[in-house]
């Protein structure tokens, strides 16, 4: 980030907080402190924190990993263990993470997990990461839960029910049994009203993309604002200090007149307007954005920011009903929305944040984001008569990431934009 | 002065150039292969262009003796190829004294035999070539330089002793890069008369060809009117050429465009991407065209546009050969073919072989085991055409399908074989819909860059369009 922007008040906090998380994990064994690792869609942060575990993500991980330019060795080594070359590179990333010692992106070792926890069944190749994972640490607990797919655009009652029996039955039991600790229904209720105030935060943070120009990039910039609701924090709160402190800095923006920030500071002109499908690359994360505020481009809405949580609609998580919202929760992640579910959530935030165009970016080892991604874009092109574009790239695998090609395909895309914003603006006249 | 607008296309595999007037009707293409040094084969592009864009012109001076006159028009097909051929040997003086030079500072052996049959290739070549230019049809396959001469030299290196291949093959590599990349300006009036003079040569010699019913009629009127004529077409062309010579071609506005349109030397606001290129000149000649296929040497694209002709969005294959015009020049290096043979040979093809390798490189393994167990050439060069498609297709469907008229541009679309599949197989997938191949379908993405020029792009857009090809 650039001078200026490293003085942002929740930029240093958010670092805190990572930091003090992994420092956490690193003295876990010293502290005694149970560790879960987890994933992030249909994470069930609270619940972990009722139990005093501390969270692991392994795909935060990874994707941290390819932002210090280390997944290309990392895959390397879980290649070299027939891992074979489909799988998702988040996966291969983190087993050869694993395989090299377990060290995180502070520089210090991230323990052995107590629990292994799949509260999200929508990627069913998250089942496999962890069946490997329970291979190399066979002391771990394994505790699955199956999250029933919004296939009728519906949570019913009986999903519901179906959910909450699995976590008093399976989920909760375990955790006992594991950290020794008695479930405490009113501190998960605490954790789940700092949740809720957390979640009204972002939601307000992700809607002031309708200002023009935009105070934020809902993308690029927006992995990291919703790095700690993704990386444990859902449920304290530190959360919502660090989202109240964001909030007002951009309000401050917004009163300003000014765009976002970029690496290289502050975007000047906001010449597109765009929503973004699909996880952005991270292993040349720098790069891809930068061709991006080049030419003027702003991302006023994402689904990947939405991966771990959907605010849009005014879901909350309710301390009323903890185990219901914690059902509810897990169902309502975006991945496991369908195909015309999120076509209208998407639909929604072209039209709400006036975007000028559509862009795809297809993961190639992604299966829970690319399936329906071509359906939806031709959707959403026929529905709103929007510009659409479709990019393709990997997560954290470097060969598959073609700045060229890439570049190549937006420029030429921002160039139909260009075409288009034009003759639109002749009709008006 | 009359206004001209310029557009580049500076592809993988070639370089094309088209000037149109304020009409938009072209007026003169140039098209050269697209070498290491991206400057001279934009500039011998736009040089052919211009030349091109002098004969429209001259052509418009006696366009009522050329639409009443057989010996006009054959007079005018012929002119340009004996052009062509001027150039042609101005080039291959240079290439000749670079293959002379490079051999004499060889340190083989045997070099005193090298230098000789050097010497005796190049007196075996120089009248071929020559004689294909003028009496043959040569003129009008579409090879570039490299092209023609390597297909001769390769010819008679391969009947000379196993010796000579290396430092024959070694003199070639070293000397047709430089002269490729040499810029060498014509001029127009000196080469036309000259052209001329070499014409007159031809027709003065010709014999009486006897009518066996093997060509069509017209034919035989052209040539012999042109015989009997030729000092009328002469005369009316002397009387135009010093006017047309001396005519500057006003290239008010240029837009590059094209893989390599970074690394032209235009300003960045006269660069274009070349996806809205291709829409913008395939839609320009046929206006209800909604979809667009364009099969280049390294990438293919699949466009959808609108009534404006501007691009709605695309879908492009850009990361493997397999499905782009290198898979065929792969192809046809494998089989020892020209690129031009594939098309016609896969043609005539019984049935098509099922080439079910997805990668280029491996396809050639393929080709070799079918090769091996007796499958025949023109059965597994059709497979081949047919698995280029069938990718080309897929393309389309990601990018939704074909919606209304068709278009197929790029250089791939001068292959027979690839427009018999493409044809069939739009059809098998979306019923009869018009589908639209010219003969300029390698020039479309240089058509719609000069017509970006044209409209300045940012100041004056397009609302409707009339546009037609010159005559």
């Amino acid at each position: 980030m650039s001078q200026e922007a490293q003085k942002e008040k929740s930029m240093i906090l958010q670092k805190e907080m990572i930091e003090g998380l992994f420092n956490d994990l690193a003295n876990a064994k010293e502290t005694g402190k149970k560790v879960c690792y987890t994933f992030v869609p249909g994470n069930l942060s609270e619940l972990i924190r009722t139990f005093d575990m501390l969270p692991v993500y392994p795909e935060i991980n990874a994707l941290q990993s390819a932002m210090r330019k280390k997944s290309a060795g990392y895959i390397k080594e879980a290649e070299k263990n027939a891992h074979s070359e489909d799988v998702c590179t988040y996966v291969k990333c983190d087993v050869g993470m694993m395989m090299k010692g377990n060290i995180g992106p502070t520089g210090q070792k991230i323990p052995e997990p107590d629990i292994l926890l799949l509260s999200y069944t929508g990627c069913f190749t998250f089942l496999k990461w962890f069946e490997t994972l329970k291979r190399e640490y066979p002391n771990a607990k394994v505790i699955m839960v199956h999250t029933p797919y919004q296939e009728n655009a519906v949570m019913t009652p009986e999903m519901t029910e179906y959910m909450v029996k699995q976590f008093k039955e399976e989920v909760i039991p375990q955790m006992e049994a594991v950290t020794g600790i008695k479930y405490d229904e009113a501190k998960l209720k605490r954790h789940l009203e700092l949740s809720r105030q957390a979640e009204d935060l972002i939601a307000k943070i992700f809607d002031t993309t309708k200002n023009k120009p935009s105070p934020i990039d809902a993308y690029f910039a927006g992995v990291y604002y919703i790095g700690p609701i993704n990386i444990g924090f859902r449920g304290t709160q530190k959360a919502v200090d660090y989202y109240k402190e964001l909030y007002s800095e951009i309000l401050e923006r917004i009163r300003l007149g000014l765009g976002p920030i970029t690496p290289e500071g502050e975007m000047k002109e906001e010449k597109y307007r765009l929503v973004v499908e699909g996880p952005p690359n991270w292993t040349s994360f720098r790069e891809f954005w930068k061709i991006f505020y080049d030419m003027g481009a702003v991302i006023v809405a994402s689904s990947y920011t939405k991966v771990g949580g959907v605010y849009d609609l005014g879901w909350r998580h309710d301390p009323e009903r903890p185990l219901e919202a914690l059902a509810e929760y897990c169902m309502n992640c975006y991945t496991n929305l369908n195909i015309p579910q999120r076509i209208d959530l998407l639909s929604k935030c072209i039209t709400e944040y006036s975007a000028d165009g559509y862009v795809t970016n297809s993961i190639k080892s992604c299966n829970s984001f690319s399936a329906g991604q071509l359906g939806m874009m031709r959707e959403i092109e026929d529905r709103l008569e929007v510009p659409v574009g479709f990019i393709e790239s990997d997560l954290v695998d470097p060969r598959y990431f073609s700045y060229s090609n890439i570049k190549n395909r937006l420029e030429s895309y921002f160039q139909m934009l260009e075409q288009r914003k034009m003759i639109k603006e002749e009709e008006k006249v | 002065m009359n206004k001209y607008y310029l557009g580049i296309d500076l592809g993988s595999t070639t370089s094309k150039a088209v000037i149109i007037n304020d009409q938009d009707v072209i007026v003169g293409r140039g098209i050269t292969n697209t070498r290491a040094n991206y400057k001279v084969a934009a500039d011998i592009a736009r040089e052919e262009a211009i030349y091109d864009a002098r004969f429209t012109l001259l052509s418009n001076k006696i366009k009522q003796d050329m639409e009443a006159k057989p010996e006009f028009k054959k007079y005018m097909a012929d002119i340009r190829t004996v052009f062509q051929y001027q150039q042609f040997k101005r080039r291959m003086e240079s290439l000749e004294a670079m293959l002379k030079k490079t051999v004499s500072e060889f340190t083989y052996s045997n070099k005193d035999a090298i230098v000789k049959k050097l010497d005796e290739i190049l007196e075996i070549i120089r009248p071929q070539i020559r004689s294909e230019f003028i009496y043959g049809d040569l003129g009008s396959k579409n090879q570039f330089f490299r092209d023609i001469v390597s297909e001769k030299y390769n010819l008679e290196v391969g009947k000379i002793g196993r010796e000579f291949y290396e430092p024959f093959m070694l003199a070639f590599d070293k000397s047709i890069t430089p002269v490729e990349n040499e810029m060498v300006l014509f001029n127009f009036k000196e080469l036309v008369l000259e052209s001329m003079t070499v014409l007159e040569e031809k027709y003065k010699g010709l014999a009486d060809e006897q009518e066996d019913g093997s060509k069509e009629d017209w034919y035989y009127a052209e040539l012999n009117a042109v015989k009997d004529n030729y000092k009328n077409v002469e005369f009316s062309l002397r009387e135009h050429i010093e006017t047309i010579a001396g005519q500057e071609i006003h290239i008010a506005k240029m837009v590059g465009t094209g893989y390599g349109r970074a690394l032209l030397p235009f300003p960045e606001d006269c660069i274009k991407s070349e996806i809205l290129c291709h829409a913008y000149g395939a839609h320009a000649i046929f206006p209800n065209t909604r979809t667009v296929l364009d099969i280049g040497g390294q990438d293919t694209k699949a466009i959808q546009v609108d009534s404006h002709g501007l691009v709605t969005s695309f879908h492009m294959n850009d990361r493997c050969a397999a499905g782009c015009g290198r898979y065929l020049g792969y192809i046809a290096d494998e089989f020892g073919l020209s690129l031009n043979e594939l098309g016609p040979e896969a043609n005539s093809a019984t049935k098509e072989t099922t080439i079910c390798s997805t990668c280029t490189v491996f396809a050639g393994a393929e080709v070799k085991e079918l090769l091996h167990n007796g499958e025949e050439r023109p059965n597994i060069l059709a497979g081949l055409h047919k698995a280029i498609v069938q990718r080309a297709m897929s393309l389309i469907a990601r990018s939704g399908g074909v919606r209304n008229e068709f278009t197929f541009t790029g250089g791939v679309a001068r292959n027979q074989a690839v427009l018999k599949y493409v044809k069939q197989m739009v059809k098998d997938s979306y019923g009869e819909v018009t589908m639209n191949i010219h003969t300029d379908s390698i020039f479309m993405g240089a058509l719609g860059g000069a017509m970006f020029a044209r409209r300045n792009i940012s100041a004056d857009l397009p609302k409707t369009k009339t546009s037609q090809l010159a005559d």
